[in-house]
């Protein structure tokens, strides 16, 4: 460990360029959110009926509506959202992976069309599915029900979930097939010649083999799940309780000219996220990280 | 080593934070009372037609030239772009073309000046758009009003009460297969504050008396929101009403699913095209909107022109106000578009009727209707409205708990 302590300074010479980047891009819009989320302003009006300029010092008064219903029904929108849409995502992406990888004649264009879906942008996603969605519109012709899709209720959540499923999915099959495609096939040879069923290959290598794939995946999915805004906003609309989530509720306060309130909660969904994240590391990511933690090790060891 | 680095990003990061937050000197306004070139700011409305007036203004006045600059057509884009641009004190936009509803919160925040210009051209609402406390800070340029869409092939003479609208349903529809009786936009957005306000004021109740306090719980207003409460229980209104805005209710209208249509001017000229788009062409007119005892209140939309308090040729910048909103430029742009101005001379002009049919009806439902509650926190308002109008028309809560629950939340929101 012990190094000569100029080669230390050296090093973090070299590092300051990109520690003052992340400061800027990271660090100070963290902390200028943080400091928001304590103040407001233009909310009151001098006599003559204009608006009385300049922040006031707010206290925790902007987190109330943290522990208010429309801030919990959100919070549990977006939980509901992300478990069920991450669930079916992984099931679906991992079933196209394993499509994908078969050697197969035009296996090249089953590949490319399952990624169609994720490389559609995901306003033009949402617009596509209103249309699909809306009451004379195709999902209700091929079902032969008279539902109302796009107004607020719990078929507004489904719809949401199926249009979001069916974008991300093939992100998942994506990292999974990466993950599949390093398995050397001897391990199933070698399997096959120890009469390893088709279930038991799967169960004991494929998924053993794919985990930090699958891993990195989910995460990313997590992630981008739980700040989810635009596909909700598109497909049903603004303020509407069934499929409000935060990051849709942030939005409404800050166009409504309401920063702090805005910022507060824009920083408690930065801790939800920033928690989940952690907890998701913890309990099952160790593989994450073991391979970082093994080259470090065997570093210290020639060292 | 690592909490020595932590602490010194932290610090770094406070005292970015530091210059972020250095308040600006209250009240001193940027801008200037010059002359020069300015840059006009609005919404993507018949870009073309505007454009032809400022090339106007700029073959006449080389030296103070305005650049159009066009912003999204959503009017939330629209306004969160100005608001933006406000609080920054930046005078990129030197005239903008502000939503008549934003006027208080834009006069009230010293965002836009006060004008000091002639309005009597103007249909007498339009100018009211453009107050706030009594003063003038928007000159009215595009105005317009809910007209009811009916079928000339189906209805004789126009309903003049929601009665006798649901009497001609009753005899007209049984015969009709798919159709509906009445629509209009009732999806959660702007459009349903518009329409439950139109339905409060035609049925003689106010959202906001004189003196500016909410009068939700009051007979008209119950009266109004019972009427959309049954009309969607009854079936009078169909059930995909609650997803309609403007463009899902016109494309239902056009495929004769609707036989009255509660919309904007601007359908009149879709409803009428022959190229196979509308099944109802020819067959469509249009009348002001009825009421509970009599003709209705609409609800005026409409944009209007700011100065900027941020810009710094001020003079050029009235001066170029006055320009596009003269009778004629006014009348030039009507030639060229079908968006309704504001100056009344337009709609007695026979060549613009003979053009566009609809202005007398248009005119005497302009003349006659109201518009949506002015308030600083317009913004808050109209989510209020919505939240208990949504409520209402999906059924979701009884009329009475919507407007008491409307009445409390708007009480605060409208303290001056």
């Amino acid at each position: 460990m012990s190094r000569p302590r100029g080669q230390s300074w050296l090093a973090a010479a070299m590092l300051s360029p990109t520690m003052i980047v992340l400061a800027l891009v990271v660090f100070y819009p963290l902390v200028a959110a943080m400091r928001e989320s304590f103040y407001t302003s233009g909310q009151t009006l001098d006599a003559d009926g204009f608006v009385v300029e300049g922040e006031r010092f707010a206290g925790l008064a902007n987190y109330a509506g943290v522990a208010g219903e429309r801030f919990l029904n959100a919070a549990l929108n977006t939980t509901l959202f992300t478990v069920v849409t991450v669930g079916l995502e992984v099931v679906l992406g991992v079933a196209m992976a394993l499509v994908m990888q078969r050697a197969f004649r035009g296996r090249a264009i089953l590949r490319a069309s399952i990624l169609v879906p994720w490389a559609v942008p995901t306003a033009v996603a949402g617009l596509m599915w209103k249309w699909i969605f809306q009451a004379d519109g195709v999902a209700n012709a091929l079902l032969g029900t008279e539902i109302l899709w796009t107004a607020d209720g719990p078929w507004a959540k489904l719809a949401v979930v199926v249009a979001d499923v069916w974008k991300t999915a093939p992100f998942v099959g994506l990292l999974v097939l990466a993950g599949l495609q390093i398995i050397p096939s001897e391990v199933y040879e070698a399997a096959r010649v120890d009469g390893a069923s088709a279930g038991q290959r799967f169960r004991r290598i494929t998924l053993p083999l794919v985990k930090p794939a699958l891993l990195v995946a989910v995460l990313f999915r997590l992630m981008d799940a739980l700040r989810v805004f635009d596909l909700p906003y598109v497909l049903v609309g603004p303020r509407k309780h069934s499929v409000e989530t935060l990051s849709g509720l942030i939005w409404d306060e800050a166009t409504r000219v309401h920063y702090g309130p805005a910022s507060a909660y824009g920083t408690a969904l930065f801790v939800y996220i920033a928690v989940i994240a952690f907890v998701f590391v913890k309990l099952l990511g160790a593989d994450l990280l073991s391979d970082v933690r093994q080259r470090r090790k065997e570093a210290r060891d020639v060292g | 080593m690592r909490t020595r680095q932590i602490t010194a990003l932290l610090a770094l990061g406070a005292s970015l934070v530091a210059c972020g937050s250095s308040d600006p000197e209250p009240a001193a306004q940027g801008g200037g009372d010059g002359r020069g070139p300015i840059t006009f700011v609005g919404g993507k409305f018949e870009a073309e037609s505007v454009q032809k007036i400022v090339d106007a203004w700029n073959a006449a006045h080389p030296d103070e030239k305005a650049t159009v600059v066009l912003l999204p057509e959503a009017a939330d884009e629209q306004r969160r772009k100005l608001v933006q641009s406000a609080q920054t004190k930046s005078d990129t936009g030197d005239v903008i073309l502000i939503d008549a509803v934003w006027t208080s919160e834009f006069a009230a925040n010293r965002w836009i000046d006060e004008l000091k210009l002639d309005t009597s051209a103007f249909l007498p609402p339009t100018v009211e758009t453009g107050k706030y406390r009594g003063k003038l800070y928007a000159m009215p340029m595009f105005t317009g009003t809910g007209l009811l869409y009916y079928r000339t092939d189906l209805v004789k003479k126009p309903p003049k009460t929601w009665d006798e609208m649901r009497r001609i349903c009753d005899e007209v529809l049984p015969e009709q297969k798919g159709m509906a009786c009445y629509g209009g936009q009732f999806d959660k957005y702007e459009g349903l504050t518009v329409n439950f306000s139109e339905a409060v004021h035609s049925a003689g109740g106010e959202l906001v008396d004189a003196s500016g306090k909410p009068q939700v719980t009051g007979d008209g207003a119950k009266k109004a929101a019972q009427f959309l409460a049954d009309g969607f229980k009854s079936g009078m209104m169909p059930k995909e009403a609650i997803t309609y805005k403007e463009e899902e209710g016109r494309v239902a209208f056009q495929d004769g699913k609707l036989l009255f249509y509660r919309n904007w001017a601007y359908g009149y000229e879709a409803a009428q095209k022959t190229d196979g788009s509308s099944k109802v062409a020819g067959k469509t007119d249009v009348a002001p909107i009825p009421g509970l005892d009599g003709p209705g209140a609409g609800t005026l939309g409409g944009n209007n022109l700011a100065v900027s308090s941020f810009s710094k040729n001020k003079q050029t910048a009235r001066d170029f106000v006055a320009f596009m909103t003269s009778a004629e430029q006014m009348r030039a742009f009507a030639m060229s578009s079908s968006m309704p101005v504001a100056t009344a001379a337009v709609y007695d002009d026979p060549e613009l009727i003979k053009k566009y049919p609809y202005l007398p009806a248009l005119k005497e439902g302009i003349l006659a209707a109201k518009p949506r509650p002015s308030a600083v926190r317009y913004g808050d308002v109209t989510a209020a409205i919505q939240e208990s109008a949504y409520a209402v028309v999906t059924g979701a809560k009884p009329v009475d708990q919507a407007m008491t629950e409307l009445q409390a939340a708007l009480g605060p929101l409208l303290q001056p």
